[in-house]
């Protein structure tokens, strides 16, 4: 099974980090955890990848960062999605959506 | 927004790096720890989980590596690191830094100061509105020259040219003032009543001339500097309108200029008054002397090529309503050029080769720094390629070379500027006296930059080649270290640099050369008289009192006898018109009507007292000098100078023949004597016709004349009591320009000199640099051969051979250099060769000299490594392998 997870497509690792934070604020692990889980463990996240990811999209303003106390009562940075986080999920998603039927359309055609 | 957070976040990481590391560690350490509780959780054991979580992540300091790499501020810490890197470097190494930062600092130093000047003087645009518009006006000499214009001309191109929207004859103008401060003669101008519009400049107080006020016994009115304002009237605001005394004559006040108002045409002026030439005169009235400079500002709309050919039409077609004199009849066309262009005419050629020789120091700098930077990066190999082995990348090793040439560029580039701001003072100690702008040349904004930039591409320039081929090496070959490892072809690029440098150092050598022979040349030339112990200062006659011409005379008679009587001078005497005094006046001369006689012409006019010929020691070829004989009513009588003679006479007698000179009206003068031929305006111009006449018979007394001591010793020493002689005679008169003629001489020749000292001291500096250059390479050489030349001797090769082996390789790159410097000299000769006199700029003996002292300084720079070799113990040498 670990042979086939799949690393996460180029350019798709915002869109999917947004995506799982617009659910509720996360931290690190959690994020990669939920990514695999939601994609049936089709994406592996790589750690490097995704808190160089986390680090981005903080300073892109899309992200606020937050240390808080689990409930292993452990300290971990907590990220949430700002209001411009979300506008720009929304703009992802589309331009996103708008790719994948055009691939899913050529994919038919040749079919 | 974003780019706020990108900026705070990147600058707190930077200035907290640690604070900024500890914060990823624990964040790459949580994500770790959940990872492994969810495994546990999953029901691994907790030492399964660790090295699943392990495997998974792999090493914490990795993964923080990679999250703080990706900000920008990585990049800045990167070329910190650098910097901090190179400077330890350079502090490890003092010789190579001090040497390489030295160097650089001359070079770019030089290089700046000499562009400070270039560009106050050529580039920036004259402090004006619309400079470009301004055009400077001359009539054309036989020669091809500019010539001063007649008044007359001045006229008719004043009525007849549409071209100008203003054009104003100027000449220069010494009144006297006296008033409540005590008396001063001041430097001013007379000018046309369009000066300060074609100018483009308005008076801050007051109004500007009129053409009314520019008509021949036109009102006194002047208008003042804002110098003179604050200087002599504590700027008080109602100077205007108030009158004051110059000369004796009252003038009124009209006008105060504004305090950033630089007058290019005479800098050193501080008020201006109407010309008020008549508008109606005859043909030898002072309205047809060559004595007035010419300032238009042209139309808008209109270049200069349309009004040149519009006023040479004027020129090429005389009417009968502008009828002209023989002297200015225009045949020559007339000279029309932009006011900067005619500034710079004399001094641009000079310029442009010192900032040529400046750039080759900089070039010789350069390649030095560059050689220095190449024997750098074969010591620094075993360092390189352990950066090398332990992942630093070509690419991140270049970066860091090139870091640490910059660094030594910036140091060096630092250190320049001090140097260029002690380089423009003394250009602007050094610059000849009529060196237009010299007040421009500073360090401004535009010559910072120039120096930065400079900095910059030779930072880049120098390092580049160094960085390659340092970075180049195989790290294997490079730790086993030892002289097997140097790559081939790299002596061959340091010999080059070598070649190079000495080509470079040759053409300096051999231009300085030139122009030092041009300057011996010079001061070959006959002046015409004795210039030693000779004293002159201009003594002027004021006051009301002198306004009768026998009182005026007895001034000038009675102030010789008293000069006479200092101690120490052995004679005195007055000429109107100095030697090599920067002035000139010219009259026409008509002679009697013999068919023998070519034609009329001008000649300068010396009224002198008697005794002037003795003073000077200008020789008599033929009749009698003046003498005290040639009273006011004597029969008229001149001499002449034996060139102007010869071709106006054509072998035929001259004395006893008959001239008019000045009035056309006057008397006949006779020619009594013949002397020599006498250098009026610098040595190195042609020899301008010159008539002597008694000043006493001249047609007016001159209110300024030129005392001439000739002293037993030391002439300066004497300026003192000579002031003090004169004074007794009259308290009252100003004495100024006092100079001895060695002086004057060597003013005459200011902007040679200019050219000549910058030559010789860049010169001088190339020839060190490449002495260095040779030195460096070939003891390089030795050190990296010591193995080669253990096994030579211990092969039976003498010590003598060893010597003659480096001697050998030092002198073929000497001889290289020469070879390709004698091509380059040639070539840039011809960029001198207006700066040549008396010398072709190909004079073998120039070459041949600069050639031996560049192969004698090159075999002193072989001698130290060459000694060196030929000490080498083979038994040493071989077992340190």
């Amino acid at each position: 099974m670990d042979e086939l997870k799949t690393d996460v497509i180029q350019g798709t690792l915002d869109l999917l980090i947004l995506k799982t934070l617009s659910l509720e604020p996360m931290h690190g692990f959690g994020i990669a955890r939920r990514v695999e889980q939601i994609s049936r463990g089709v994406f592996k996240v790589n750690p490097g990848s995704l808190l160089t990811a986390l680090q981005r999209l903080d300073r892109a303003g899309w992200l606020d960062a937050e240390w808080r106390e689990t409930d292993k009562s452990r300290r971990a940075k907590y990220y949430a999605l700002t209001r411009a986080g979300r506008k720009q999920l929304e703009i992802e998603t589309a331009e996103w959506t708008r790719r994948a039927s055009a691939i899913a359309r050529l994919l038919k055609a040749e079919a | 927004m974003s780019l706020w957070r990108q900026l705070t976040r990147g600058i707190r990481a930077l200035t907290h790096p640690r604070a900024a590391d500890e914060e990823a560690d624990e964040e790459v350490r949580h994500y770790r720890a959940a990872a492994e509780d969810a495994s546990i959780a999953r029901g691994l054991s907790p030492a399964e989980a660790r090295r699943a979580a392990q495997l998974e992540i792999g090493s914490v300091m990795a993964v923080r590596e990679e999250v703080r790499s990706s900000g920008w501020e990585h990049m800045v810490a990167t070329a910190i690191g650098d910097i901090q890197y190179g400077a330890r470097h350079l502090r490890r190494s003092p010789g190579f830094a001090a040497v390489g930062i030295i160097t650089l600092a001359v070079g770019i130093g030089a290089t700046t100061a000499i562009f400070s000047a270039v560009d106050a003087i050529l580039f920036e645009p004259l402090p004006y509105p619309e400079p470009g518009r301004i055009a400077a006006i001359a009539d054309t000499g036989v020669d091809g020259e500019p010539l001063d214009v007649a008044f007359g001309t001045y006229r008719e191109l004043a009525q007849r040219s549409r071209a100008f929207e203003a054009m104003a004859p100027f000449k220069a103008w010494q009144p006297t003032i006296v008033g409540d401060a005590e008396p001063e003669r001041l430097s001013g101008e007379r000018v046309g009543a369009a000066f300060f519009r074609a100018l483009g400049v308005s008076p801050l107080l007051g109004r500007d001339f009129l053409p009314d006020d520019d008509r021949a016994d036109g009102p006194n009115v002047a208008i003042l500097s804002a110098r003179l304002w604050r200087r002599r009237f504590d700027a008080d605001r109602d100077i205007v309108g108030r009158h004051i005394r110059l000369d004796d004559s009252d003038y009124l006040v009209i006008g105060v200029m504004p305090h950033g108002f630089e007058n290019v045409l005479a800098p050193l002026a501080e008020l201006w008054a109407p010309l008020q030439y008549s508008t109606v005169f005859g043909p030898q009235s002072r309205e047809w002397g060559h004595h007035l400079r010419m300032v238009a500002r042209l139309e808008p709309h209109i270049g200069f090529g349309q009004a040149r050919r519009e006023l040479n039409q004027i020129a090429r077609t005389p009417t009968p309503e502008f009828a002209r004199v023989p002297w200015a009849l225009l045949s020559q066309g007339l000279t029309v050029t932009s006011l900067q262009a005619d500034l710079t005419r004399s001094i641009r050629p000079a310029l442009l080769a010192v900032f040529g020789a400046a750039l080759l120091v900089l070039a010789v700098a350069c390649v030095n720094v560059t050689n220095l930077l190449l024997a750098r990066g074969v010591q620094r190999r075993g360092e390189l390629a352990v950066r090398a082995a332990l992942g630093a990348g070509r690419a991140r090793l270049i970066r860091q070379l090139l870091t640490e040439s910059l660094l030594l560029a910036l140091i060096g580039g630092a250190l320049g500027m001090g140097i260029a701001e002690f380089g423009v003072r003394a250009i602007v100690a050094l610059s000849p006296p009529e060196l237009p702008r010299a007040a421009a040349i500073r360090l401004n904004p535009t010559v910072f930059a120039f120096g930065a930039i400079v900095t910059t591409l030779i930072g880049v320039g120098v390092g580049t080649m160094p960085a390659m081929r340092a970075s180049r090496h195989d790290v294997q070959a490079a730790m086993q270290g030892r002289s097997r490892g140097v790559a081939p072809g790299y002596q061959r690029t340091r010999g080059a640099l070598v070649v190079a440098e000495v080509a470079l150092a040759l053409v300096l050598l051999v231009s300085a050369g030139l122009l030092l022979k041009s300057i011996e040349r010079v001061f070959e030339v006959p002046v015409g008289f004795d210039a030693s112990h000779l004293l002159t200062m201009e003594v002027q006659e004021s006051g009301q009192r002198f306004q009768s011409d026998s009182v005026s005379y007895r001034f000038y008679l009675d102030s010789i006898d008293a000069v006479r009587a200092v101690p120490g001078v052995a004679d005195a005497a007055f000429t109107a018109l100095l030697p090599l005094g920067g002035d000139t006046g010219t009259f026409g001369v008509h002679f009697e009507r013999d068919p023998g006689i070519k034609e009329d012409g001008a000649a300068l006019r010396y009224a002198v007292t008697p005794g002037y010929f003795d003073v000077m020691r200008i020789p008599l070829r033929r009749g009698r000098l003046l003498d005290a004989h040639d009273g006011p009513n004597a029969p008229r009588a001149v001499v002449m100078n034996e060139s102007f003679a010869a071709r106006t006479f054509a072998g035929r007698d001259a004395i006893g023949q008959r001239l008019r000179f000045g009035p056309e009206d006057g008397d006949w003068y006779t020619v009594v004597g013949i002397v020599g031929d006498v250098k009026q305006s610098s040595l190195d111009l042609g020899q301008p016709d010159a008539i002597y006449v008694p000043a006493v018979q001249w047609h007016w007394v001159d209110h300024l004349m030129s005392l001439v001591v000739r002293a037993h010793g030391d002439a300066a020493a004497l300026t003192p009591a000579i002031r003090r002689a004169i004074w007794s005679v009259d308290k009252d008169q100003p004495i100024v320009r006092i100079a001895t003629m060695e002086a004057l001489l060597d003013r005459s020749v200011a902007d040679r000199h200019f050219a000549l000292v910058l030559f010789e001291t860049f010169g001088l500096t190339a020839l060190i640099l490449a002495a260095v250059g040779i030195y460096g390479v070939l003891s390089g050489s030795v050190t990296e051969r010591m193995r080669e030349i253990g096994v030579r001797s211990a092969l039976g090769a003498s010590p003598r051979d060893i010597v003659g082996l480096v001697v050998r390789e030092g002198m073929m790159l000497t001889g290289l250099g020469v070879a390709i410097g004698l091509l380059g000299a040639v070539a840039a000769s011809r960029a001198i060769a207006t700066l040549l006199f008396g010398v072709s700029r190909l004079d073998p003996t120039t070459y041949s000299t600069v050639v031996v002292l560049l192969l004698g300084v090159a075999a002193i720079a072989c001698s130290a490594p060459a000694w060196r070799a030929g000490r080498v113990d083979p038994s040493v040498t071989l077992r340190a392998e």
